[in-house]
């Protein structure tokens, strides 16, 4: 019955983890820098899930933390979405490129 | 009484605030000053006289004739330096004499002076003479008396020197400055040699012992030392004869006597008060307070000996001098050498005695010397004189009295001064007993041959000689008095002479001589004579009488023996060369050794120069310039992007996981 392995799991999380890093990287739109961050974020609950799954007695020890991290997920799109606001109403950009007011 | 007596320091007090006020005045407010120096002056005066008079009548006077007051000055390590102040007799006598013609040389500079642009300067410098020779008499301390000495030795070089335009004056004062340091070096050496013997310079003593302690005293009369040639000499002789070339300096005693007649370049006032009445006195006075420890040591003889032959030897120069005021001062020389004979001989009252009726009739000639040169227009030269006695009557007769208290005539003062000493010379020296009388002789001359050629005759200068005002005339009136009767104090056939009483407690005993009255007053009147004859018959023309008889003895006379030209010869012309040597030596070895160090240095400071600039300066400035450098290439991957940023934590997660890999 068991027959997808762990290794297939965590191959899935590594491609979506590296799809959300690109995103990150290299989109300027900066929506879509957050929605990469998304991603980065669902592959880690993945991980979580999978070796629950695997390793966890009660198996439902990574679910529970998957539960909070899903909860932190949404605060912080909620977070974030007024930060872009905010920046897009001061730099009237959404392009992360532009935004460089960090510079040394 | 003892209030009074405790407080005798402000006798001094006075002048001295009065000089240091008078320093701060203006060259212009001549009335400030004199008023000023008076009242000082008067003060001290007053002080002085309620001293002497509450001291006569104390009744305890007769047993304890010594008041001291001695206080700690400071402590050296554990030992304190005792200082204090006397009053005896002999201060009191000092004290008197000082305050006196030191009150009427004020009175009279006031007309003589009247005219000088440094009036009020003049006033300064005398008040703090006063002030300084009165600290000289009270003091209990060999140390405060040889700061006094100095005091009045600087006093008497910025007055000798007051017309320093005049290159003579100038000249004058230096000699007579740097003649008494010559003595002063032996004062000095004196003095620390009784400091290191006794551990003190306190005179009397009242708990802690003093120089003049008995018990001291015979400590230094019974300790010797043995010098080379001498052999074995006590400490009292050579402590004696140290301080006696002090005295010798201070009062131009030969061979250090040539600075005197030199410093009646000063004005008159001067001349009467320091170089005649007092200063020159000091050196006498320094014998008289020191005679418990020099009688009886092997100084005395010499002391009197020196006073001997300076007495001669001065009055001898006295007799060719032309110069109204260095005749004068010759006859100081050799009536300080007079009392210095006297107390060489032991006659302690006598040399006192001759002091004090000195002072007066000294000064009052002085000052009557003063008054004519005024009355002749500063002129000083006595072939230029002549005949004053119509022209300046009161000058005459004072100036007579002077000379006849000064040629010993029965009954004016320098009769019974000088018979005091003839008579202890008589007693104890034949020698010297003639050496005294010859001088007399020639003091009666010479001081008549000046009567005659100042103020008999016919005038032989130009312009119209003229009395002088009455502030210089009260002084010589004054002082002329005080000439007659003050030697009257020590007459031996008035209880048994009570000067003699007053100074020494104790009656004299022995009965006065006629022979050496006599003898005395025979010489003095062959002077008188003799200055008759050869001055008094004729008018005098231009040459001197006295000169075709001692032919090319009266040059030599006039000349003082040569005795400036020996020094000009030996001591100064060594002292310059010596001086020039050294200069010599100065340049070339001290100045060349700082010039060459100084170049080194210079040289040396250069090459660090040249090392800060091109290794310290330059090599700190790359660094600096490379640090910049980087920094501003490494702010560059700064960029403020946050995409970046996560970029490079992306690589070094990277490379952080390929390290572990390799690991």
């Amino acid at each position: 019955m068991n027959t997808i392995p762990l290794t297939h799991f965590l191959m899935l999380a590594a491609v979506l983890f590296a799809i959300g890093l690109y995103g990150v990287l290299v989109r300027k739109n900066v929506v879509i820098v957050l929605m990469g961050i998304e991603i980065m974020m669902n592959s880690a609950n993945l991980n979580f899930i999978a070796f629950s799954k695997f390793y966890s007695a009660s198996r439902v020890t990574g679910q529970i933390f998957t539960l909070f991290g899903i909860t932190i997920a949404a605060a912080e799109v909620a977070v974030g979405l007024a930060l872009v606001i905010a920046i897009f109403r001061q730099a009237k950009t959404v392009e992360v490129q532009e935004i460089d007011t960090l510079k040394g | 009484m003892e209030y009074l007596f405790e407080r005798c320091w402000l006798i001094p007090l006075f002048p001295l605030v009065a000089a240091g006020i008078i320093a701060f005045f203006k060259n212009d407010r001549r009335k400030g000053a004199t008023l000023l120096a008076f009242f000082a002056m008067a003060l001290s005066l007053i002080l002085s006289c309620l001293l002497f008079f509450f001291y006569l009548t104390y009744p305890k006077a007769h047993e304890v004739n010594r008041t001291l007051i001695n206080f700690s000055w400071f402590t050296s390590g554990h030992t304190p330096e005792v200082i204090g102040f006397i009053i005896d007799p002999l201060t009191l006598m000092m004290l008197l004499v000082v305050t006196i013609v030191s009150f009427l040389v004020f009175v009279y500079s006031l007309g003589y002076m009247h005219d000088d642009s440094r009036f009020v300067r003049f006033f300064c410098f005398l008040s703090l003479f006063s002030a300084s020779m009165l600290g000289l008499v009270i003091s209990n301390s060999l140390l405060i008396l040889f700061m006094c000495w100095e005091l009045v030795g600087l006093c008497s070089y910025l007055l000798i020197g007051f017309w320093y335009e005049k290159p003579e004056a100038a000249a004058a004062a230096k000699k007579a400055f740097i003649v008494t340091r010559v003595g002063d070096i032996g004062f000095f050496i004196g003095l620390l040699l009784l400091y290191h013997k006794t551990g003190t310079l306190l005179l009397y003593g009242e708990t802690l012992p003093g120089i003049l302690s008995p018990e001291v005293l015979n400590s230094l009369k019974t300790n010797a030392i043995t010098f080379p040639f001498f052999g074995g000499l006590l400490l009292t002789t050579i402590a004696g004869a140290l301080l006696f070339f002090g005295a010798m300096g201070k009062s131009a005693q030969f061979p250090l006597h040539v600075w005197l007649p030199d410093a009646m370049e000063g004005p008159t006032p001067v001349s009467a008060l320091i170089h005649a009445a007092t200063m020159v006195a000091a050196g006498v006075f320094l014998v008289g307070r020191m005679f418990p420890l020099l009688e009886g040591s092997g100084a005395m003889p010499f002391i009197a000996w020196t006073g001997g032959f300076t007495a001669l030897f001065a009055a001898t120069i006295a007799v060719a001098q032309f110069d109204i005021k260095r005749v004068l001062a010759y006859s100081t020389i050799s009536q300080l050498g007079t009392m210095m004979m006297a107390l060489g001989l032991g006659g302690y009252v006598a040399g006192n005695f001759h002091l004090m009726t000195h002072a007066f009739f000294k000064a009052l000639l002085f000052l009557g010397s003063g008054s004519v040169i005024h009355g002749c227009q500063g002129e000083q030269h006595m072939m230029k004189m002549g005949g004053l006695r119509k022209e300046m009557p009161v000058t005459f007769w004072t100036y007579l009295i002077g000379t006849l208290a000064l040629a010993g005539i029965f009954p004016l003062s320098g009769f019974w001064s000088k018979d005091a000493i003839l008579l202890e010379a008589f007693r104890q020296n034949r020698s010297l007993y003639w050496i005294g009388t010859t001088t007399a002789f020639l003091t009666a001359f010479y001081m008549f041959r000046q009567i005659f050629l100042v103020f008999m005759g016919e005038f032989r200068g130009h312009g119209k000689p003229h009395e002088s005002p009455p502030t210089m005339l009260w002084p010589l009136r004054i002082l002329a008095i005080l000439s007659i009767f003050i030697g009257l104090v020590g007459m031996p056939f008035l209880f048994h002479n009570p000067f003699h009483y007053f100074l020494t407690l104790e009656h004299d005993v022995s009965s006065p001589s006629y022979f050496v009255m006599l003898v005395s007053s025979g010489a003095a009147i062959l002077g008188i004579l003799t200055a008759t004859l050869l001055y008094g018959m004729r008018p005098i023309s231009k040459e001197d009488p006295l000169a075709p008889v001692l032919k090319g003895v009266f040059r030599i006379l006039e000349k003082k023996y040569y005795m400036d030209e020996f020094y000009e010869k030996t001591f100064v012309r060594l002292t310059t060369s010596l001086a020039h040597f050294f200069k010599e030596v100065d340049r070339v070895l001290i100045d060349g050794f700082l010039q060459r160090t100084g170049f080194a240095t210079l040289a040396l400071s250069q090459f660090n120069q040249w090392i800060d600039n091109f290794f310290i300066n330059n090599g700190f400035d790359k660094a600096c310039a490379g640090i910049r450098g980087g920094g501003g290439k490494l702010s560059r991957i700064q960029t403020g992007r946050a995409q970046d940023y996560l970029f490079y934590a992306a690589v070094g997660a990277v490379v952080l996981y390929l390290l572990f890999r390799a690991l």
